[in-house]
């Protein structure tokens, strides 16, 4: 069991431990989608949503299933994540065919997102409870809506800058997105 | 079937292909235990590992897997592997696996293993699958060693526990925190822009004259 406060943990996913900009999880939609602020806002809401249900059924598979055979945690993480995520595309087709079109590639795609994964391997390293583990993935996916929404709006305005040709594409990207997380660090003081 | 000769197959990863470096594929561990150059070993080690095996495994099966499941089948096999690979460091290189952490875990969502699986190893042979993966192996090696070694001069002043510089070296604390991962992939990616231009230009120059 962990004793942290709902708070601390909210808030320390969000900005201290940062998952894009400190623990490197989600990098590939961070790198992919980052280019228009619209998109990247609409993927990191996705990904809250994906997120919340994964901390749940983590919880349920270490509180229930898990007890007797950790070994097989890798394995069926896995598999849970990947079915996960083709569930809820079927549901939220069917139900709310609107959101569906918007998320669009974004919700297959989320099964080899990291942070999908991270998230349940973190949860469980360090023993969070039932409302320890939402709190924790709510706060992981602001932080990580937070992270995309800034890269987008800075590349947006970098694009019509006047920049070397050579430094154009992923060079400046990664640039960028090490001085995004020099200002996260700015906040490791505050817990 | 693409008309490749062995050798090539082996050597494409390494350098033309290189995973971390060209392709942007596992960018996750590539960045996040890259602090010291013995992380980034020990990385790369279970990621050649867990990669060889499921390339093999798979490129043998590859017949039986039904076409409509083969994302999962693949997810599954490099999932064991990676279970081995987890239990193995943990027996036998504790404070490593202590270091990595959760990413060794995480070399499971790898895209770079899922890539090449899909890319190669479901349709070539047992053979080749095996040289395009040692062959990628290598390759991912080579980048992290190199962010590895180039954060652990900068950050600490050392390679290998090593001291480099004396006492009287200020280390460049920034490049061993998430920070730095970030900027020094960014410049090896700017640094690999540059020498390519200037071959390109060398190229062109020498067809002129």
């Amino acid at each position: 069991m962990n004793d942290q406060t709902l708070f601390s943990i909210f808030f320390s996913a969000m900005v201290v431990n940062n998952f894009t900009l400190a623990l490197f999880l989600g990098l590939c939609p961070f790198m992919g989608v980052s280019a228009r602020v619209e998109t990247a806002l609409r993927m990191g809401l996705a990904n809250i949503f994906v997120l919340v249900l994964t901390s749940l059924s983590a919880w349920v598979l270490n509180t229930y299933i898990l007890e007797n055979a950790p070994y097989l945690r890798i394995i069926s993480f896995i598999i849970v994540v990947a079915s996960l995520v083709q569930i809820v595309e079927m549901v939220v087709k069917k139900i709310a065919p609107v959101l569906f079109r918007q998320l669009g590639i974004f919700l297959p795609l989320m099964t080899t997102n990291c942070a999908i994964f991270g998230l349940a391997i973190f949860q469980t390293n360090r023993g969070y409870d039932f409302l320890q583990g939402i709190v924790f993935a709510i706060g992981a996916g602001l932080g990580l809506t937070l992270a995309l929404v800034l890269m987008a709006s800075i590349r947006e305005t970098s694009e019509l800058s006047d920049i070397p040709a050579i430094a154009k594409g992923t060079g400046l990207t990664l640039i960028i997105a090490g001085s995004l997380s020099l200002a996260f660090m700015g906040f490791a003081g505050l817990l | 079937m693409r008309a490749t000769t062995p050798s090539q197959d082996f050597i494409r990863g390494i350098w033309k292909e290189n995973p971390v470096l060209i392709q942007m594929l596992g960018l996750c561990p590539a960045l996040a235990v890259t602090n010291t150059v013995k992380n980034a070993l020990a990385m790369s080690a279970a990621t050649f590992f867990v990669l060889t095996c499921s390339s093999v495994l798979i490129s043998s099966v590859k017949n039986f897997i039904p076409k409509e499941v083969r994302i999962s089948s693949y997810i599954l096999v490099i999932a064991t592997f990676v279970t081995l690979a987890d239990m193995m460091l943990q027996a036998y290189a504790p404070v490593q696996h202590k270091e990595l952490g959760a990413f060794i875990a995480l070399i499971v969502v790898n895209c770079m293993i899922l890539g090449r699986q899909e890319a190669f190893s479901s349709r070539n042979t047992v053979y080749r699958s095996l040289l395009d993966a040692v062959g990628t192996g290598i390759g991912f090696t080579i980048a992290l060693i190199m962010m590895g070694g180039f954060r652990e001069i900068l950050g600490i002043g050392t390679f290998f526990d090593i001291s480099l510089f004396g006492p009287n070296f200020e280390p460049w604390v920034v490049m061993v925190l998430p920070a730095g991962g970030f900027l020094m992939l960014g410049f090896i990616i700017l640094g690999m822009g540059v020498y390519e231009q200037r071959k390109q230009a060398r190229e062109a120059h020498g067809e002129a004259a």
